[in-house]
């Protein structure tokens, strides 16, 4: 395995598939990215609520 | 042997500390995996004799699609421990799955389509792959409109998990449907049994790719099904320690 492009303009190129090429990759790229942030923020609120929940059950006590 | 472990698993208090505790594994694994198998398909691996440069789309379109049908798998084995053993932590898992199994079906089918234009000349054909692919994104949807149609979520976990279970025959249409029919699509260059039909230096950026895709999930699903146990759960002693 070597590097296959001789130039950045030819990496970009891809041949002449430039145009499926990188929309492939930029969004599969970006739902990776999505997955993440939608994950943590899900948690996050689920926390957020349970101490909510943990709070009122304190205060009723 | 024991079964210890394998009961421990049912236990929400358990399930949380250990996904928590295992989630940087799976991440920057997958991360590092991810990286190397882009980077190799993009850069290292040698243009295809026919499809030339294109054919480097397949470094994310195999995982995804990969992905669509793994996490399938995993939702619907997970709705039926569920719905057998009545396990609350594997309706959890199977809820954590959906989402991410959908958006991942959803890039398959998008990617794949940027790949048949070039290739095949058309975005899109009603052939058996194509079309049992779709129907693995609608029966996403539908486990997760299911879901949420429903306030009581031990009813939604019921009825979602009928569905998943029944959907999981779809699973090996979609993977067999290019060697039972004639397909536009080309047959799987990987095999278990027999002979890759891909050269090794285009194959080992596909399987580090497909790893790190694979690691990822384990990642995501981690994250997402801690937020289900503690949604699901109004013991309080266990939350209140492992939030502290």
């Amino acid at each position: 395995m070597m590097i296959q492009f001789h130039s950045l303009a030819q990496f970009l190129a891809m041949g002449k598939y430039g145009a499926y090429v990188w929309p492939s990759y930029g969004l599969t790229l970006l739902v990776v990215g999505l997955n993440i942030t939608w994950a943590r923020g899900l948690l996050r609120q689920a926390q957020l609520e349970a101490r909510r929940r943990l709070a009122m059950q304190a205060q009723r006590a | 042997m024991t079964w210890t472990w394998f009961h421990r698993l049912g236990s929400p208090p358990y399930v949380y500390r250990l996904a928590g505790r295992l989630t940087p594994w799976f991440g920057w694994s997958a991360g590092v995996l991810i990286l190397a198998g882009l980077v190799g398909g993009l850069v290292l691996a040698p243009p295809d004799y026919q499809q030339g440069d294109g054919f480097r789309i397949i470094y994310v379109h195999a995982p995804t699609a990969w992905l669509s049908l793994m996490i399938y798998t995993w939702m619907g084995v997970a709705a039926a421990v569920g719905l057998i053993w009545r396990i609350k932590v594997s309706h959890a898992v199977a809820a954590a799955c959906a989402p991410v199994g959908a958006s991942f079906t959803a890039v398959a089918l998008a990617t794949g389509s940027l790949f048949g234009k070039p290739m095949w000349g058309t975005w899109w054909v009603w052939t058996p792959r194509l079309t049992s692919e779709l129907l693995l994104l609608f029966l996403y949807m539908g486990y997760m409109g299911l879901r949420a149609s429903f306030d009581d979520t031990q009813r939604a976990d019921r009825a979602s998990a009928v569905l998943a279970v029944v959907g999981i025959v779809n699973v090996p249409i979609v993977h067999y449907s290019v060697v039972w029919w004639n397909d536009l699509h080309q047959a799987s260059s990987l095999s278990l049994a027999g002979k890759d039909t891909i050269a090794t230096s285009m194959l080992v950026p596909l399987l580090v790719s497909l790893l790190g895709f694979t690691l990822y999930f384990g990642a995501i699903v981690l994250v997402r099904l801690r937020g289900e146990i503690l949604r699901r759960e109004r013991a309080t002693d266990w939350i209140r320690e492992a939030l502290a």
